[in-house]
């Protein structure tokens, strides 16, 4: 059994924060000195020694009040932590590759300000902030989403050095807080609508009267069913769009993982997947998605696209 | 509020908002030391600091390293051809203060900036091998300020300027009582702990070790303090205050100086009347002699009396030192004595000031006891036509005879010197003494304050029944000298020293309550030293205090102090949340218009009251009250805290009668 991390454990206190709001109390508040302060002692005691030398009892008073104000500035920067309250809001998900913000409410019950608090997950990224006297302050906190599924960030680093920057104070709240990855999409060609089984209608046809939506051209689509129009209004988006019509057969637009090359491997395929639902949101066409074990109906819209990313993400967790 | 992009701590770049600080504390900290430093630096350091904040309003890059180098090496040379050296005091004291002036040109990082602010401290103290006063002691404190709201600059980011200024003086406030803590019980060393570089005592003011014509004069000119005495009971008579310093037996026709020490003789004193106890409180003056009151009787330790009663310190006095002495004012000084001591205090040179010695040999023929040929030269001094004045003529080769028989104008230093050169020839052993006479009592603390303007020379003869005996010609002279002091004497016209010139009441009243606190600072600040701290702890109950236990207790005192400051800082937070406390304001308000809440009455059932019984409020009440039961009880947003707040600010304003009626 490991000695040392369930001693760090016990005394760093690493272990979850069930109870909301986290409060940094004495206990869960470490500090140090930084790099700066041992220069100010180191400062002191060469200039006690010269007070001492050339008996300049003013200069013996100057470096008492200077480490006296080393001192002072230990428990002002100790305060600046202690008593803090901290809600975790949510995070919204994002794209592997991407950077999640994970938003936190702060409170300062305190009469006075807390000033240059910075918030990190681990060795990524800090942001800092102040929170007047008696206000709440609503912070996100970055960290790297590099893989798909969901994202645990650990513990956060809040840490402080004001006033003086003398000393170094932190604390290691770790609320309950995750972040839903997606796979990162890779954007290809939409795969082909099925005709509904049931309709009995020869594959491939579609209907020339209703103009039902856009989808992404595929080569073998007539020029003349190009959005000119759309394609004119935007003219950064890449691919051409199709305009669909409806009427008379029932086609579905379904994302199988089944259509993607298995050889490619799970994570790219889910990637692929990804980009088609991305699409297909984009080109206001109604789409379904299929994995092994998982059916979502046709729908459309903002909500169906989150459930179907979010299906992706989960897949296999 | 906001959160600002990431930044690391130490490497992250300096804001721009705190140049300014930076420089500010770079002037406050190196300003004071331009009254010795040399011009040149001065402006060079000033030139460099508002060329660097030339470039900060201009937004303009700094200068690349490698012309900061030539920079250094030619200030460094500078400084080296200035002092000839680059060790000294001085010398260091200038390279600091060149190291701040050009810090700031290469502070990108806050790393550098944190050098510049620590430089800053260091620099703070150099001030006080300057200088130890008062009004140094308040600047420097001030500018301890300044460099601590420097560094909240630094690290908290910008906020109002009088903000950080009261937050440092907090800080400061904060740290004072360790500071005392420390000051009182910090084991005492006596310094030096190394060889100090020569020049570390450099420009001391005082009596110096030879007298010759106008060596006096700049002293008499200067209205620094030289000692500060407190008697034990009673004090002498003015006219009895001489202060005894060095003795002078060689003269060389030009220059007094002390001569060989007679190791065969011995000083033996006795008194003859009253003794007198003090204490006196010398300024540094980097000679070995203490002032006593003519004659000490009791010495301090580590002092002696010299075969010719000087008091004398085994090392040169480098700081203020307190010393207690015992003295006689009439006594019988060496009745026996040495025969070389004798003919020490007979010689002089040959050949010169003829007339002078023709002089003494008339009145040697004449009068036949050593008494009468002094009372003669007195006659002298004081029936013909001699004029005491700090604008003596300057006199030739001759210059006792110049003295006595042309110019016949001078001061203490030339009556004594004329007078002593007459006796000798006259064959009466007479040498001269050095010293101050008087001193002015400050009502204030009732110190005697002697100053160097009251400085005196006088002769003393020896003769074979009584002893030396103190003979003070400019007394013949200038009576009103010994009675009242230099300005009483010297003749209308003539220019005063600066600081004996006050004649006002109220302006005297004011010097004197000033120097009455320099006193009390030199005797409790800067005199605080191993002795004075042993005192005041035997009188706190610590006697025989050694360093252990010294340290125990200031350990302790400052862990008190320290649990005072953290209680005090870290347990003055309300405990409610923000939407508490303004939801109890809003209540506080209403409850001035007589609309107040039961303490059972939770938000909602006390809005519901108030929008039957005051419908005028009810809706506000009711919008208030549902914030806060959101926030408090609910899933409220952090928004609406404000319009919590906001409520309040719609209050209507009191009308006069209610607010008559709560008053």
């Amino acid at each position: 059994m490991a000695i040392l991390p369930t001693f760090q454990h016990w005394l760093f206190r690493l272990g979850r924060d069930e109870q909301l709001p986290i409060v940094l109390t004495q206990r869960r508040i470490f500090i140090v000195p930084t790099r700066s302060g041992f220069l100010f002692a180191v400062v002191l005691c060469v200039m006690l020694i010269g007070a001492i030398n050339y008996s300049l009892s003013l200069g013996h008073a100057l470096v008492f009040l200077l480490a006296g104000l080393g001192l002072v500035t230990m428990v002002h920067t100790f305060r600046n932590l202690v008593g803090l309250r901290l809600v975790p809001g949510r995070a919204e998900p994002v794209f592997a590759g991407e950077i999640a913000r994970f938003h936190m409410q702060l409170e300062n019950s305190h009469r006075q300000a807390r000033r240059a608090l910075d918030l990190r997950f681990g060795k990524h990224d800090s942001v800092s902030l102040d929170i007047a006297a008696g206000e709440q302050a609503v912070v996100a906190i970055p960290c790297p989403a590099p893989v798909r599924g969901h994202l645990d960030p650990g513990c956060i680093t809040l840490s402080t050095r004001y006033p003086l920057g003398l000393f170094h104070a932190w604390s290691y709240p770790h609320p309950r807080v995750g972040c839903l990855v997606y796979p990162r999409p890779i954007e290809t060609l939409l795969p082909a609508p099925v005709a509904v089984a049931h309709a009995g209608q020869r594959h491939g046809d579609r209907g020339q009267e209703d103009f039902t939506g856009l989808r992404l051209r595929q080569p073998n689509d007539s020029p003349r069913r190009i959005a000119w129009k759309a394609v004119a209004r935007d003219i950064d988006s890449r691919p051409l769009l199709i305009k669909q019509f409806a009427g008379g057969a029932a086609e579905e637009l379904w994302l199988d993982l089944a259509l993607t090359p298995a050889a490619s491997g799970l994570e790219t395929q889910l990637s692929l997947l990804a980009g088609w639902v991305i699409a297909a949101e984009r080109a206001q066409t109604r789409y379904g998605l299929r994995l092994p074990g998982r059916e979502l109906a046709p729908d459309q819209g903002r909500a169906h696209r989150d459930a179907c990313l979010e299906a992706l993400a989960r897949y296999g967790q | 509020m906001a959160s600002k992009p990431a930044r690391q701590p130490a490497q992250a770049p300096l804001e721009r908002g705190a140049i300014p600080w930076l420089l500010a504390a770079a002037v406050a900290t190196a300003a004071p030391h331009a009254s010795h430093l040399p011009l040149w630096l001065s402006l060079v350091t000033g030139g460099a600091l508002l060329w660097r904040g030339w470039l900060w309003q201009r937004n303009g890059s700094l200068p690349a390293r490698w012309q900061l180098a030539l920079l250094v090496i030619a200030g460094a040379a500078g400084i080296g051809w200035q002092f000839r050296t680059l060790l000294g005091r001085d010398a260091d004291v200038a390279l600091l203060v060149f190291f701040m002036a050009l810090k700031p040109m290469e502070m990108r990082t806050r790393r550098d900036s944190m050098v510049v602010v620590m430089l800053g401290f260091f620099l703070l103290l150099t001030h006080y091998l300057y200088s130890q006063s008062i009004p140094t002691g308040l600047w420097l404190l001030g500018a301890s300020t300044l460099l601590t709201a420097t560094l909240i600059r630094l690290h908290g980011g910008a906020q109002p300027v009088a903000a950080i200024l009261r937050y440092a003086a907090l800080l400061l406030a904060q740290a004072i009582p360790f500071m005392l803590i420390a000051f009182m019980l910090f084991p005492r060393v006596s310094g030096p702990l190394w060889g100090l570089p020569r020049d570390a005592y450099a420009g001391l003011t005082g009596l110096s070790d030879s007298m010759s014509p106008g060596s006096l004069d700049n002293l008499i000119q200067s209205g620094a303090i030289a000692f500060r005495v407190q008697f034990s009971g009673d004090s002498p008579e003015k006219s009895g205050l001489y202060w005894r310093g060095p003795v002078f037996n060689d003269y060389d026709g030009r220059a007094w100086r002390a001569g060989l020490t007679q190791r065969s003789a011995t000083p033996s004193v006795e008194a003859t009347g009253k003794t007198y106890s003090y204490v006196t409180t010398l300024e540094a003056h980097n000679q070995r002699w203490l002032l006593a009151l003519d004659l000490p009787l009791a010495l301090p330790k580590d002092s002696m009396l010299s075969s010719t009663f000087e008091a004398r310190a085994r090392e040169p006095v480098l700081n203020r030192t307190r010393y207690a002495i015992t003295s006689a004012v009439s006594y019988v000084a060496n009745r026996q004595e040495s025969p070389a001591v004798l003919r020490q205090a007979l010689r002089l040179p040959p050949r010169l000031n003829p007339r002078s010695r023709q002089l003494a040999e008339t009145w040697k023929a004449e009068f036949g006891s050593p008494e009468e040929i002094s009372d003669a030269a007195l006659r002298m001094f004081r029936r013909e036509t001699f004029f005491y004045t700090l604008r003596p003529p300057l006199l030739g080769q001759q210059a006792i005879d110049d003295f006595l028989f042309t110019s016949r104008r001078g001061f203490c230093e030339h009556y004594a010197s004329a007078y002593v050169f007459l006796m000798r020839a006259a064959g009466v052993p007479a040498r001269v003494v050095a010293g101050y006479q008087g001193g002015e009592v400050n009502p204030i603390d009732g110190y005697l304050t002697v100053r160097q303007s009251d400085a005196h020379a006088w002769a003393e003869i020896w003769l074979a029944d009584k002893g030396w005996v103190r003979v003070d010609p400019t007394a013949a002279v200038a009576p009103s000298r010994i009675e009242q002091g230099v300005e009483a004497a010297l003749p209308a016209g003539d220019p005063l020293p600066v600081l004996v010139r006050i004649d006002t009441d109220w302006l005297r009243d004011l010097r004197n309550r000033w120097e009455a606190a320099n006193n009390s600072w030199n005797q409790w600040v800067l005199g605080y030293n191993p002795e004075r701290q042993r005192e005041v702890l035997s009188r706190f109950g610590l006697s025989e205090p050694d360093w252990r236990s010294m340290t125990a207790v200031l350990a302790a005192l400052c862990g008190i102090a320290l649990l005072i400051v953290c209680l005090w800082t870290l347990f003055q937070r309300p405990t409610a949340t923000p939407a508490q406390l303004a939801w109890r304001r809003f209540c506080t308000r209403l409850e001035r218009r007589g609309i107040s809440r039961a303490a059972w009455e939770g938000p909602l059932d006390f809005a519901r009251r108030v929008e039957r019984e005051h419908p005028e409020l009810g809706a506000l009440t009711r919008e208030a009250a549902d914030h806060f039961a959101d926030l408090h009880y609910g899933t409220g947003k952090p928004e609406q805290v404000q319009q919590l707040k906001e409520c309040i600010r719609r209050l209507p304003r009191q009308s006069p009668s209610t607010w008559r009626h709560t008053i």
